[in-house]
C-alpha cells in the first residue's frame, strides 16, 4: 500500500479541564474522500482547526506526505498544498466570480516580483474557466460574487479551495445553509471533481466535516465517527451505518 | 476600457493641458496645488481604498518628501535625484509605519498613524539645525527649465500622468487583486496563500512613496516649507478627500482632491463660516453617500448587474428543469 497522504497521530487538545480531542489517529489516502462526523462537542472542529494551523495541539503530530505540518501557519499550509473552505461563506463579494477563482491561485504562480508584471489573470484564465465549468457557474462568471444567490456563492467558495490544485482540501460543513436540492447537486459535483482528478492523475484528498448524514454517507469513501474527543469507528459508509456502537452513541436508534 | 471612457480621458487631458494658459497666477497655483493633492491622495487611496488600512498620517509622508527634496537641493543635489531619494525614504518609513497595521486595525490603526504624524511634526519643529524648525526652509529651487509657474505646472502634470499610469497598471496586475482580497476578507485571503503581512507593508510603503513624491513637488511649487502644511489637519483632509471622492475607486482622489482644494476657495464668500458650510456638506455626503461620489455610477451598475444575475439564474434554472422534463419524457 502507498504511503498515506495525511497521517494524524495521537492528536490531543484540551481547553482547561475539557479534553476536546483526546488522542485521535487516522490516515487519509491520496485521492480519498474522507468524512468526519460526530455529535456537537465531539471535537470535530478542534481537530479541523489543529489541522489548519488555527490552534496548536497539546500533543500528537500531523503529517502530510511524511512531513510534519503540526506547527505550520495557515499561510504556509496553503503553500504546502492544503486548501480549505469555511463554515460560513467567505467569497470576495466585491470581485467578479472569475476574479475570485483567480485570486485563489495567483499566489502560487511565479514570484511576488514576477506577478507585478504578469498578465492581469496571472495566466490562470483557462484554469478558472475550467473550474467555472466544473461547478456549473460559467454563466455568472463576470458578476460580482456578492450579487449571487447563497447557493451559487457557496459553489464559488468551494471552487476557490481547489483552484491552486492542492493535495488536500478540508471542507468545513459544506452543506451548512444550503437548500436540500442543492445538497445532492453539491455531492455530485464533488464526486465528479474527485473522479476527474483521479483520471487526470492529480491526486487530491478531501476531508469533509458535516452534519448531513445522507451527504456524508453518499459522498465519502470512508467515514470517521468521533464521540467525546475520541474515534468511535472508522470505515466505509455501509460499515459505519451497520455499526451498532455508532448507532447507539450517535444516531440514537 | 470602453470607447467613451478613452474619449473622456483624452478630453480631460487636453483641457488640463490647455486650461492653465488662460489662467492667472492664482488660478494656476490652485490647479497645481490640486494636482499635488491628486498624487498625494492617490497614494493614500492605495492604502485606504485598496488595501483597506485606515491611515490618518499620510501628510507625514508628504513632509518627508518635501523636506528630502528641499534639503538635498540645498546641498546642491539635482531635483531629478532628490525626487527618487524622497520616494525611497518615504517608502522605507512607510514600510516601518505599516508594522502597527499588522497588529491593530480600523480606528486603532488610525490613532497609531495619527500619532506618527504628530511625532514627525515635533521632530521637524525641534531639529532646527536640519529642518529650520518653525521657520522652515526658504528659497527652494525648481529644476532648470521649470522655473516659471506655467512650466512647473506642466512638470506636476507630467508627474501626475506618470504616477496615475503606474498605479493603473499596478492595480491591474495580480497585486491589485491581492490588495482587494486583503481589504475584503483578510482571513480568507491568508487561507488562499496571500501573504497579508507582506501586502499590508507593501501597500503602506508604496502609498507612502507616492505621497512622498507629491511632497517633493509641493516643495517646488510653494518654494517655502514649514511644518504646518503637513500637520495632522492635512492628513485628516486627505482622508476626507479620498472618502468623498470614493475610496477604492481609481478616479476617486481626482474628484475628492478637487472638492477638498477648490470647494473651500469657492466658499470664501462665506468668510469665517466657510469651514462650517464645508463641514456640513461633508457630513451630508457621508450620511447619504457613504461610498463617496463615485459610488453613484457604481451603485447603478451593481443594481443592473444584480438584475441580470437574477435573470440569468432563473433562465438557468428553467433550462435545467426543461432538460429534466425532457429526460423523463
Amino acid at each position: 500500500m502507498n504511503q498515506p497522504l495525511l497521517k494524524v497521530k495521537h492528536l490531543a487538545k484540551a481547553y482547561g479541564a475539557i479534553q476536546a480531542v483526546g488522542g485521535v489517529s487516522f490516515e487519509v489516502q491520496a485521492g480519498e474522500i474522507f468524512g468526519v462526523i460526530g455529535p456537537n462537542g465531539s471535537g470535530k472542529t478542534t481537530l479541523f482547526n489543529s489541522m489548519l494551523g488555527q490552534i496548536k495541539p497539546d500533543a500528537g503530530t500531523i503529517e502530510l506526505n511524511g512531513k510534519d505540518i503540526s506547527n505550520a501557519t495557515p499561510l504556509q499550509l496553503n503553500h504546502i498544498g492544503v486548501g480549505r473552505t469555511f463554515q460560513t461563506l467567505q467569497v470576495f463579494s466585491k470581485m467578479t466570480v472569475r476574479d475570485n477563482l483567480i485570486v485563489a491561485a495567483q499566489e502560487h504562480v511565479g514570484s511576488a516580483f514576477s506577478r507585478l508584471f504578469a498578465a492581469s489573470d496571472a495566466g490562470l484564465g483557462a484554469r478558472a474557466d475550467a473550474m467555472l465549468e466544473q461547478f456549473n457557474i460559467s454563466h455568472v462568471a463576470n458578476y460580482m460574487a456578492g450579487t449571487l444567490s447563497y447557493g451559487q456563492q457557496k459553489l464559488v467558495d468551494i471552487a476557490m479551495a481547489f483552484m491552486s490544485q492542492p493535495a488536500l482540501v478540508l471542507l468545513d460543513e459544506p452543506c451548512a445553509g444550503v437548500n436540500p436540492s442543492l445538497v445532492a447537486n453539491l455531492r455530485d459535483l464533488l464526486k465528479d471533481l474527485n473522479a476527474k482528478q483521479q483520471a487526470n492523475g492529480q491526486q487530491c484528498s478531501f476531508v469533509v466535516i458535516e452534519h448531513n448524514m445522507d451527504f456524508v454517507m453518499s459522498l465519502c469513501h470512508r467515514v470517521m465517527v468521533m464521540v467525546e474527543g475520541k474515534v468511535l469507528a472508522i470505515g466505509r459508509p455501509e460499515e459505519i451505518m451497520a455499526n451498532t456502537a455508532v448507532l447507539d452513541a450517535y444516531l440514537g436508534h | 476600457m470602453k470607447k467613451w471612457n478613452i474619449a473622456a480621458l483624452v478630453i480631460g487631458l487636453i483641457v488640463l493641458a490647455i486650461a492653465p494658459m488662460g489662467l492667472k497666477k492664482y488660478g494656476l497655483y490652485l490647479l497645481s496645488y490640486w494636482m499635488v493633492f491628486v498624487i498625494a491622495t492617490m497614494g493614500l487611496n492605495l492604502v485606504l481604498g485598496y488595501a483597506g488600512q485606515k491611515s490618518l498620517g499620510h501628510a507625514a509622508f508628504m513632509a518627508i518628501g518635501a523636506y528630502t527634496v528641499a534639503l538635498l537641493q540645498a546641498q546642491g543635489v539635482s531635483f531629478w535625484l532628490a525626487m527618487p531619494a524622497a520616494a525611497a525614504l518615504s517608502f522605507a518609513v512607510g514600510w516601518l509605519v505599516g508594522y502597527p497595521a499588522l497588529r491593530v486595525q480600523m480606528h486603532y490603526l488610525a490613532f497609531a498613524t495619527l500619532g506618527f504624524n504628530e511625532v514627525l511634526m515635533l521632530v521637524i519643529r525641534n531639529e532646527e539645525w536640519l529642518t529650520g524648525g518653525t521657520f522652515g526652509i526658504n528659497n527652494i529651487t525648481r529644476p532648470a527649465g521649470f522655473g516659471s509657474d506655467l512650466s512647473f505646472y506642466y512638470l506636476i502634470f507630467a508627474f501626475t500622468i506618470a504616477i496615475c499610469g503606474f498605479l493603473f497598471l499596478f492595480l491591474r496586475s495580480p497585486w491589485g487583486r491581492a490588495f482587494t482580497a486583503l481589504r475584503d476578507n483578510p482571513l480568507r485571503a491568508e487561507s488562499l496563500g496571500i501573504n497579508i503581512q507582506r501586502y499590508t507593508l507593501m501597500a503602506f510603503a508604496i502609498g507612502a512613496a507616492i505621497s512622498g513624491l507629491s511632497g517633493g513637488l509641493f516643495a517646488g511649487l510653494v518654494n517655502f516649507i514649514e511644518p504646518i502644511p503637513f500637520s495632522t489637519q492635512t492628513s485628516i483632509m486627505m482622508y476626507l478627500m479620498v472618502v468623498i471622492g470614493g475610496s477604492g475607486y481609481f478616479l476617486g482622489p481626482i474628484l475628492g482632491a478637487a472638492i477638498g482644494v477648490i470647494l473651500p476657495e469657492w466658499l470664501r464668500d462665506f468668510g469665517g463660516w466657510y469651514l462650517v458650510v464645508f463641514g456640513a456638506a461633508v457630513m451630508a455626503l457621508m450620511v447619504w453617500l457613504p461610498g463617496g461620489l463615485l459610488s453613484i455610477p457604481q451603485t447603478i451598475k451593481d443594481k443592473r448587474a444584480a438584475k441580470l444575475a437574477n435573470e440569468a439564474r432563473s433562465a438557468h434554472a428553467a433550462r435545467l428543469k426543461a432538460e429534466d422534463e425532457g429526460a423523463q419524457a
